[in-house]
């Protein structure tokens, strides 16, 4: 069974007609990457997934729940799918160990010093273990994302999302974020990332979703579809990035 | 015309005048506590769905900015027992500084609120959290930092506004100066002294409110 | 039981509104004069007159206005100056309002990009045409809406003449008090009318501030 399933997905921000008939199913494991331009509707996709966004028309069910915006809808899917921003979105009053520790705590109740565990064993995952009792401000960006990829991790999600997460990163951090990415993918997690990091979808992703205009434009095999992309469009966008 | 000036005679009466003082810093240390505590319910009103609950928290906060604390006091003080609710001089001091003190804060602590990046709620409530817990555990702590300088001063000002609750008998600071200087008539004197003594209660409020806030809003690595 | 009808209330309180509204529109001027002279003093480059203007805006920010009033109402007794309670009003409130605009303004001053100085340094102005022609213009229009709102707290200041006696809103409010013995609906008026005075410069302040960032984005 898909875990995630998109069935003819239509959003709207007021006049604006951003998703035009969305279809896409994933399968647990896959590790899918959503290229294409600036607003084409990628962001959006991705945020109403996990019920940032409301959608006017059609269905997304994820890991067999009904994706909306309600809060308490909202607060189950938690359980099922992460999200990692462009951003970072640390919450700066807190450390290292308190953001990681936050969720579980709160929502899965999960003890002291389970939590704490969690948390160790989630930093130990994207390297920086020693960063437990640290603030997120004397954190590198890099440093940074690492952490938010962990925050999400300790609420052991069956699907991360992430939207762009190294662009706000100095080059030289990319690389970072992206083997813990990649370890991810080896492990099993099924990834859905928004990317301009052609390399790493190709090198890493089973799938490309290329969106144009509000609708799946051309989609397949990575490897396939870099290598051979079939509407002018899709050429068009892979020459101007490469 | 010359004026010896005599402090030396305020000596006679440097017990009602610690008493005073001491009622102030009773008054002010209650206050700013349930004062802070109504502005951020405040605040969270004016930031709530519910809209009658914002209308309300807004009305509140005009109503209270737009006019003088000592109509405020008196309409608490003699108004409110002439529809039933009885209280005393203490009670209703207290109870107008509070409310006094909570328009601001809600004002001051909203500013600090509408200052939240979007990304922090959305991390948020991605992570499972609900209103309550984001509004509490994620918004609130970093925006009474953004404003604490803010809140700071305006409890300082209330402190100082407290002289007035003096005019229903409540017996803190400027009614001991009123009531010496009604003995030994050296009211310049009396209210000089008085003056001094808000003078330096401001400074060690201001002193008191950077240290707890030094610490509250430390970042220093904490050890596991 | 009461000879006092509303309208006899309301009509008194109004009445003495005047006064209310005179108390703060020369509370306003004298503490505008006296808040400009500080400003100047505080933005220049002499030390002792940057000294003196900060410790004046610490007593008076730091003191309750109510000592200042019976500072006043008592202090300028004792030389020999026979003072009214609307002297003494006018005065510590002039004296309490140069305290609050000079700080808001000498902020309006400072707010503005050192860059201007230099600039104006390059171009060969000195202190003074820089004063006259490129920061004062700009600071004053930063400088409008906050004045605007601490006018708010002139009005409401001015209620505190009633207690050395003056006999303006909130003096009204309780001697109609005394009279009628109808607090609530007495003070509820009183506040009301207050509400009626500050509101709209409130109201006024906020807009002029808003205007001021969009014009200030735009620009
Ligand atoms: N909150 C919003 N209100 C109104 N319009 C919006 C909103 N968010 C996005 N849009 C619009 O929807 C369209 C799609 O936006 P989206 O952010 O999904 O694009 P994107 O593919 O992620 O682009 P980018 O690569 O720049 O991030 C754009 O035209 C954008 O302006
Ligand atoms: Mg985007």
């Amino acid at each position: 069974m898909s875990l995630v399933s998109v069935r003819d997905v239509h959003k709207y921000f007021g006049e604006l007609h951003v998703l035009k008939g969305i279809d896409l199913t994933i399968n647990a494991g896959e590790v899918v990457s959503i290229i294409g331009r600036s607003g084409s509707g990628k962001s959006t996709l991705l945020r109403c997934m996990n019920g940032l966004e409301s959608y006017e028309q059609g269905a997304i069910i994820l890991d067999g729940m009904e994706v909306s915006t309600d809060e308490f809808q909202v607060r189950k899917l938690s359980h099922s799918v992460g999200m990692v921003f462009q951003s970072f979105n640390l919450f700066p009053h807190l450390t290292v160990g308190e953001n990681i520790m936050l969720a579980p705590k709160l929502i899965k109740r999960v003890g002291k010093e389970e939590a704490k565990k969690l948390a160790m064993e989630v930093l130990e995952k994207v390297g920086l273990a020693d960063k437990f009792g640290q603030y997120p401000e004397k954190l590198s960006g890099g440093q940074q994302q690492r952490v938010a990829i962990a925050r999400s991790l300790a609420m052991k999600p069956k699907v991360l999302l992430c939207d762009e997460i190294t662009s706000a990163l100095d080059p030289e951090l990319v690389g970072d974020v992206l083997k813990v990415l990649e370890q991810l993918a080896a492990e099993g997690m099924t990834l859905i990332l928004v990317t301009h990091e052609m390399n790493f979808a190709r090198d890493v992703g089973d799938r490309v979703v290329f969106m144009h205009q509000g609708k799946v434009h051309e989609t397949g095999d990575a490897k396939e579809v870099l290598a051979n992309p079939q509407t002018p469009e899709l050429q068009q966008f892979i020459g101007a990035v490469l | 015309m010359s004026y010896q000036l005599n402090f030396g005679a305020l000596l006679d009466y440097q017990d009602v005048l610690l008493d005073g003082l001491w009622m102030t810093v009773k008054l002010t240390l209650i206050s700013t506590v349930l004062g802070i505590l109504l502005g951020v319910l405040g605040a969270a009103a004016r930031r709530h769905r519910n809209a009658a609950l914002r209308h309300l928290s807004k009305a509140y906060v005009e109503l209270i900015r737009n006019t003088p604390f000592i109509v405020q006091l008196f309409f608490v003080f003699f108004g409110l027992p002439a529809i039933g609710i009885k209280m005393t001089a203490i009670e209703a001091g207290v109870l107008a500084l509070v409310i006094n003190l909570g328009a601001y804060l809600t004002e001051i602590i909203r500013a600090g609120i509408d200052a939240t990046p979007k990304g922090q709620l959305e991390a948020a409530r991605t992570l499972g959290l609900s209103s309550r817990q984001i509004f509490i555990r994620i918004v609130l702590p970093p925006a009474f930092q953004r404003v604490y300088s803010a809140v700071v001063s305006q409890c300082i000002i209330v402190m100082l506004g407290s002289a007035v609750v003096s005019q229903i008998s409540v017996p803190e600071l400027t009614f001991a100066a009123n009531f010496i200087q009604s003995r030994n008539f050296l009211s310049f004197e009396s209210y000089l002294v008085a003056a001094l003594f808000y003078l330096i209660l401001a400074f060690l409020m201001r002193l008191a409110f950077n240290l707890i806030g030094a610490r509250a809003f430390s970042r220093k690595e904490k050890t596991l | 039981m009461s000879q006092f009808t509303d309208w006899d209330i309301l009509r008194n309180l109004l009445l003495a509104a005047r006064w209310t509204v005179l108390l703060s529109l020369i509370a306003f001027a004298g503490g505008s004069i006296v808040g400009l002279l500080l400003t100047f003093m505080r933005i220049s480059r002499r030390r002792s007159l940057i000294w003196v203007t900060r410790i004046y805006i610490e007593i008076f920010q730091g003191t309750p206005l109510l000592m200042q009033l019976f500072i006043a109402f008592f202090g300028l007794g004792l030389l020999g100056i026979d003072v009214s309670a609307w002297t003494a009003a006018a005065l510590a409130l002039t004296l309490f309002s140069s305290a609050f605009l000079s700080d808001i303004w000498r902020g309006c001053v400072e707010s503005l990009p050192k860059g201007q100085w230099e600039a104006s340094r390059c171009l060969g102005l000195n202190y003074l045409q820089t004063m006259r022609y490129i920061i004062l213009p700009q600071a004053l229009r930063i400088a409008i809406p906050p004045t605007v709102g601490f006018s708010v707290q002139i009005v409401k200041g001015t209620a505190l003449a009633s207690i050395i006696g003056f006999v303006e809103l909130t003096k009204a409010g309780t001697m109609l008090n005394n009279a009628t013995f109808e607090p609530f609906k007495v003070f509820a008026l009183v506040a009301l009318i207050y509400f009626l005075l500050c509101y709209p410069l409130s109201r006024a302040s906020q807009y002029l501030e808003e205007r001021l960032n969009v014009a200030g984005k735009r620009a």
